[in-house]
């Protein structure tokens, strides 16, 4: 059974009516809409298919290309761990694994409290300062697991 | 107003002081100088690539910038007590900024502002010499621009190493009356920052070379491609279009001169391959990222099926100082046939990371000892990898190779954009064979059958490998598979994958379990 969907329509149009004319007006219609909206509905897909004057699957297909186009609400918190190299050799892997304990979910996973979406992420150019992580699009350098605990529970309590 | 006796005061916007705590410090210091009744100015500058001293805070005395760091806002106080405000000795002083041996034995051409100026102040970057690249070029024919880039030797920055006059020759002589101009700024490697730093820390300097870039082409519109996960470069970049085209020196009528150039910012959506050149097109265009067969050549037929230019944001970013300073100048640094400057970037296991911008021709060891200061953890560097994600991983026999691309051609590496990353001994050469491989797995853009399966059968061996199935014969066809990644693939990301597998396999068999067998 497709779980009913609730996001604001009208603010998709505008979205779409704004940035149609653009030049490859897809992708920052896609940005929009998630910046609005957090996820890209399954909804959306018909109207900008509609708008641009390409197929359906045309935009599912962009949707499912990019990794940092969602489909589903993420939790309420968003952890994006590095996962490349530089972060790799200053401990990232221990992090990776730390994380996921703490919030008892893996990768592309959502605790079960709905709380944290844990993702991975491949290099936010902070390659010095590792092992890096973002909290709801904030940076945060040199995270070991205490340091990681406390933003956690920051996040928790606020 | 008083402000005359206003003394100034640096903390860095960029994001890698900006994670370090940048901006409490910042507010720190206004707190304390306000309870003080002390009169500053702070100004938030760039980052002066030091990053073990970020948060870098210098204050501007009489004999010159006086630096401090790495600062807490808990410093601050005492800072005060030692008397910031006239260079005074504290344990953070660490003297003056450009006598710090890192920063003082670089040669900054590319990156000559980035951590004096304020990023958004127009009348900073005019101080510095900024559009006067532009404003030379604006009084040349397109023919005339053209030659001086393909006389200063500049090779794109990216990884491909073309030359870069070559292939704006290439825009200029094709026939159409739309062309663009692209800056790839999907900065998607590993141990890469430069891209970040100059957008963050300088970014007039990459609209000033996609002007000019657009002048020698006969191009009127560029596309700045950056991805999403550097929301503080896309913010700065936008705001500082926005200065430009305000101040005359973007958009119609370019400083009066009939002209004209637009610009704007195009965020990805986490596609690694999207930093190819022909999928960051696809993608520019709406579409899914995936590579495009060349020919034909994007020159001639690229964005929108219009002639396009596409260099890589370091190669757009040297272009001021060329046309500032002439071909000459820029082509008297480096060796061989790799001319000019490279911002180095210093990542993974390092002690002293950060940015170094040198001519061509010094040793790794050089960047990873002198610069660099050894690796963070105190153990041996036991590997170096150098170019991203596709680059080969370097042992230390390799470390006296000068940087130069035939050089390190030479040796089945590349310099690449310059980004290395150091790992001490404690790293398992066969994971980051695995990696490798896995890596590529989840960012192939799936169009041709070498690099999507290719991949995934490599990360399939490679356990194999670890786990000791049959392990000779598991080698044979690891190798076997990465041949035909190198040769069947269309592009770099399944052609390139095998280098940093086959490297370590190479120069670290005993970790794969096979102590003493030399591979092919």
């Amino acid at each position: 059974m497709k779980r009913q969907q609730v996001f604001d329509v009208a603010a998709v149009r505008d979205i779409i009516a704004q940035r149609r004319d653009m030049a490859g007006a897809m992708l920052p219609i896609l940005h929009g809409i998630q910046e609005k909206i957090g996820y890209i509905p399954a909804d959306a897909v018909p109207m900008i298919a509609g708008e641009l004057n390409v197929s359906r699957a045309e935009v599912h297909g962009v949707i499912s290309f990019y990794h940092f186009f969602r489909q589903e609400p993420a939790g309420r918190h968003v952890v994006q761990v590095c996962r490349a190299e530089a972060c790799q050799a200053r401990g990232s892997e221990a992090l990776a694994e730390h994380a996921q304990n703490v919030l008892g979910c893996g990768f592309h996973e959502t605790s079960a409290d709905g709380q944290f979406t844990l993702e991975p992420v491949y290099c936010l150019g902070q390659c010095t300062i590792g092992p890096n992580l973002t909290l709801d699009d904030e940076l945060h350098a040199r995270v070991d697991a205490d340091k990681f605990k406390r933003l956690i529970q920051a996040k928790r309590e606020a | 107003m008083s402000t005359q006796d206003a003394v100034t005061i640096y903390v860095p916007r960029d994001s890698t002081a900006l994670a370090l705590g940048a901006n409490e410090v910042a507010a720190a210091i206004t707190a304390e100088a306000g309870k003080r009744g002390q009169s500053i100015k702070l100004v938030r500058n760039g980052s002066r690539g030091m990053f073990w001293l970020e948060p870098l805070v210098e204050v501007a005395t009489p004999a010159g910038r006086v630096a401090y760091g790495p600062v807490t806002p808990e410093d601050v106080p005492g800072l005060f007590d030692a008397g910031l405000l006239a260079g005074g000795r504290h344990t953070l002083h660490l003297g003056l900024t450009e006598e710090i041996g890192f920063l003082k034995n670089q040669e900054r051409l590319t990156f000559a502002r980035v951590g004096i100026i304020d990023p958004l102040s127009l009348e900073d970057y005019l101080a510095y010499e900024g559009f006067v690249g532009l404003k030379n070029a604006l009084v040349k024919t397109p023919e005339a621009i053209v030659e001086q880039m393909i006389a200063s030797g500049l090779r794109g920055r990216g990884g491909a190493a073309f030359p870069t006059g070559i292939k704006w020759q290439t825009v200029l002589r094709a026939q159409s009356a739309q062309k663009y101009v692209v800056c790839n700024a999907d900065e998607g490697d590993s141990g890469t920052f430069s891209d970040r730093m100059i957008m963050e820390d300088d970014p007039f300097t990459l609209i000033e070379g996609m002007t000019i870039a657009g002048l020698a082409v006969g191009a009127t519109a560029g596309f700045i491609y950056v991805r999403s996960e550097y929301p503080h470069a896309i913010a700065t970049m936008n705001e500082a279009i926005a200065i430009a085209n305000a101040r005359g020196y973007l958009g119609d009528n370019i400083l009066g001169s009939g002209k004209s150039f637009h610009l704007e910012v195009r965020k990805g959506a986490g596609a690694y391959i999207c930093g190819e050149e022909t999928a960051m097109l696809e993608s520019l265009e709406g579409k899914r990222g995936v590579v495009r067969a060349k020919p034909p050549l994007p020159a001639l037929e690229g964005l929108f099926g219009k002639p396009t230019v596409i260099n890589n944001l370091i190669s757009l970013a040297s272009v001021p100082v060329i046309l500032a300073r002439g071909a000459e100048f820029y082509k008297n640094y480096g060796v061989g046939r790799s001319h000019g400057t490279l911002p180095f970037q210093l990542a993974g296991n390092i002690k002293q990371g950060g940015l170094v911008e040198k001519a061509f021709g010094l040793t790794l060891r050089q960047l990873l000892e002198d610069f660099g200061g050894g690796s963070a953890t105190g153990r041996p560097i036991r590997a170096v990898q150098m170019g991203g994600p596709l680059g080969a991983y370097l042992p230390p026999s390799q470390f006296d190779t000068p940087l130069d691309y035939e050089a390190f051609a030479a040796i089945g590496a590349m310099i690449g954009h310059g980004g290395l990353v150091a790992f001490d001994d404690s790293v398992d050469m066969a994971r980051q064979a695995r990696y490798a491989m896995q890596f590529c797995a989840v960012e192939s853009c799936g169009k041709c059958t070498p690099c999507r399966i290719g991949s995934t059968r490599g990360v399939e061996v490679i356990d194999k490998i670890i786990a000791n199935e049959e392990r000779a014969q598991q080698i044979h066809l690891l190798k076997s598979l990465c041949d035909t990644m190198v040769n069947g693939s269309l592009c770099a990301m399944g052609g390139m994958t095998p280098f940093p597998v086959l490297s370590a396999l190479n120069h670290f068999p005993e970790d794969f379990g096979a102590p003493g067998e030399q591979a092919a």
